[in-house]
């Protein structure tokens, strides 16, 4: 994974509270084997309304992402953060964030910074001021700026160590081997197998 | 004498591999991984590239369910995507060793319902599944939960997760259900009382006289949607009707094994004087039959009233939410649900396609027909659940009703494979969600009970059982 720092790019005011992970990517896309190829399926139900605020010029390139509240409830699929990823999105900005989504975030470097419902306003009708406009991201100090507006977030101080450092988090793990082996050794004997296959 | 515990803590106590110091998350074991065919494929290249085996096969089990057609089962999957993802975790269990029950196995079905079938779900284990509905498996007193397709890999090849302590909930339910009032009504409930984001960083422990009453069936259901309430888990403590369900079945422990567990299993409930972060409270005597009107979990009312109004939300959020999903509902304030006719009834999903739900559902629809112009169908959880079903003549009864009998999977859940409602239709379902679009583009979704979906299906309006009387 690549390190995150800043990020400048247009900025897109998404007007909606609770964007589940069915919006963000129906499941009728969640069918390719791959991480990539995801940027048609972002939002695709709500894309094909022409009114739709990316199909509107101005937003094309659009690297930030300004929503309302509970952002990304519903499933665990990490097809959503690929979406938004492959579409050219780096950082996602909202007063709350779905758990899961918020965590599948982290590991595919997408930002997700946790802004007040007074802030997110603020930002909303800046960027709808000025379509297209750039803002910055800044990740190591923890805030979005847009001219003269400058926005703190919240980030969970583990998620934004990874991002900066952008590293791995199986390898980070691994680092631990022996503690897992030994947990295993003393596990009881009743817990669940899988194997051999046992039928009824 | 040590600081009483919640049942969620002592859980994860138990599983503590290093415990993390400075804000870093604590390393967990996995006791138990499920994978689907969705959520696994980019997760085994990972460990193809990295060159990395996976680490406990034994503790691993996969099943073919998302994209499964249910019907002609013994054909080729018509669809080329999702035959290759099918064909793909084949594939990646054969190359793996991963344990697979594939489509015509008599083990496949619902990842959440193959689980607890198997007896590999048990009190005090932790379980994970690349799918948010893995708080199902919270019902035997495990800690489970729904991960994405980095942590997947991160499983297959380590067998722990980072994670970070959960907040605790206590949802406490007191009291008696009237007839055909189920476990689905009291979780809808719950959701519309905390909010389809009230459980946000909480594990959720659903207790007192009316979960205690409940069947397995019934606590797999609450449990299944503890995540529309935006928890990470939802739990019931183990108690003799866990041991009972559990006893005999093929991956239950046997012998000494079995003493020795259930001799753990009894002292997880939480302890006297442990504090939950948050309790809720719910009166199971005055619940009544619960339906969804909007495009979150979170928007459902008794099914004895009326559509809501805009107006009556004044957080301004909600407000404007009540508005977007009424319009997308094409719903008026101020209507009967009573009086909202549907399109279709699907019986199915991770949440009712359980044996007891289909029990509930014949009984209900036996002897009689179905609403005219209404599609009615009916999926079991998993091809052992259609066996039984079949054995008990479950199957003829449905079908004399006028309803489809099919093979196991998600189906119209999520509408992956051909079940899906077409632009505009209506729903009656036992699923877990309701968001735009979910059972097919433009559909439109009311959760229920297998109860009110039996009674809809008859009646061809939204129905609780009640009105079938007289």
């Amino acid at each position: 994974m690549e390190k995150f720092t800043t990020v400048t790019g247009v900025g897109v005011p998404l007007r909606r509270s609770a964007v589940d992970t069915d919006q963000i990517i129906p499941a009728v896309y969640l069918k390719r084997v791959t991480k990539t190829g995801f940027d048609d399926a972002l939002f695709a139900n709500w894309r094909q309304d022409p009114e739709f605020i990316l199909n509107q010029t101005e937003y094309s390139g659009a690297r930030v992402l300004v929503a309302g509240p509970d952002f990304g409830t519903g499933s665990s699929r990490e097809h959503a953060v690929w979406a938004l990823r492959d579409y050219g999105f780096d950082a996602v900005l909202a007063p709350k964030f779905a758990d899961i989504f918020r965590g599948n975030s982290g590991k595919q470097g997408l930002l997700t910074g946790v802004i007040s419902e007074a802030d997110c306003e603020k930002l909303w009708s800046a960027l709808e001021a000025q379509p297209g406009v750039e803002m910055t991201v800044d990740l190591v100090e923890k805030k979005a700026t847009l001219g003269e507006l400058v926005v703190p977030f919240e980030i969970d101080d583990y998620i934004r160590w990874r991002l900066l450092e952008g590293l791995d988090d199986i390898a980070l793990t691994l680092r631990n081997e022996q503690a897992i082996s030994d947990f295993e050794a003393q596990r009881e004997g009743w817990r669940p197998k899988t194997l051999p296959v046992r039928h009824a | 004498m040590n600081k009483p515990r919640t049942l969620a803590e002592k859980v994860w106590d138990d599983h503590l591999v290093v415990k993390g110091e400075d804000g870093t998350p604590d390393l967990i074991y996995i006791d138990l991984h499920l994978v689907h065919e969705v959520t696994s494929p980019q997760a085994f290249d990972g460990l193809r590239q990295a060159g990395r085996p996976v680490r406990r096969l034994d503790l691993t089990i996969a099943t073919e369910d998302h994209n499964t057609p249910t019907l002609a089962i013994d054909k080729p999957i018509a669809d080329e995507t999702s035959r290759v993802q099918i064909q793909t975790l084949r594939n990646n269990a054969e190359e793996f060793g991963v344990r697979l029950h594939s489509l015509g196995d008599v083990e496949q079905g619902i990842v959440h319902v193959v689980g607890p079938q198997l007896g590999l779900t048990m009190p005090g284990i932790t379980v994970v599944c690349g799918d948010s509905h893995t708080s199902t498996h919270g019902a035997f007193g495990a800690m489970a939960f729904g991960i994405g397709t980095s942590e997947v890999e991160h499983v297959l090849a380590t067998q722990t997760l980072p994670l970070k302590p959960f907040k605790t909930m206590a949802i406490n339910v007191e009291g008696t259900l009237k007839p055909g009032v189920s476990a689905k009504d009291i979780i809808l409930a719950v959701i519309a009382k905390i909010g389809a984001n009230g459980g946000q960083g909480y594990v959720l422990e659903f207790r007192g006289s009316a979960i205690r009453a409940l069947s397995m069936e019934g606590r797999m259901t609450i449990c299944n949607m503890a995540i529309e309430a935006g928890a990470r888990a939802g739990m019931v403590a183990p108690d003799q009707t866990t041991f009972d369900y559990l006893e005999g079945r093929p991956h239950a422990p046997v012998g000494a094994d079995w003493d020795a567990a259930v001799e753990y299993w009894k002292t997880l409930p939480t302890d006297e004087g442990a504090v939950f972060d948050a309790e809720v409270n719910l009166d199971a005597d005055t619940l009544e039959p619960f339906v969804t009107w909007g495009t979150n979990p979170g928007q459902g009312i008794s099914l004895s009233d009326v559509v809501p109004s805009p107006e009556d939300f004044s957080d301004p959020n909600e407000r404007a939410a009540a508005e977007r999903a009424l319009k997308y509902m094409d719903l008026k304030p101020g209507t009967r649900l009573k009086d909202v006719p549907v399109d279709a009834v699907f019986m199915g999903s991770c949440t009712n396609s359980r044996i007891e739900d289909l029990r509930v559902f014949a009984s209900i629809v036996e002897g009689k027909k179905k609403a005219d112009g209404v599609r009615v169908m009916v999926v079991p959880g998993s091809a052992r659940v259609r066996l039984e079903a079949e054995a008990e003549g479950l199957d003829k009864i449905i079908e004399a009703f006028g309803a489809e009998w099919r093979f196991a999977g998600c189906s119209m859940c999520l509408g992956m494979n051909p079940d899906q409602l077409a632009p505009g239709e209506r729903c009656a379902s036992t699923s877990n969600r309701n968001f735009e679009g979910r059972q097919g583009k433009g559909g439109r979704t009311h959760l229920v009970s297998p109860q009110v979906a039996a009674a809809t299906a008859i009646r061809g309006t939204l129905s609780s059982p009640s009105d079938l009387e007289g």
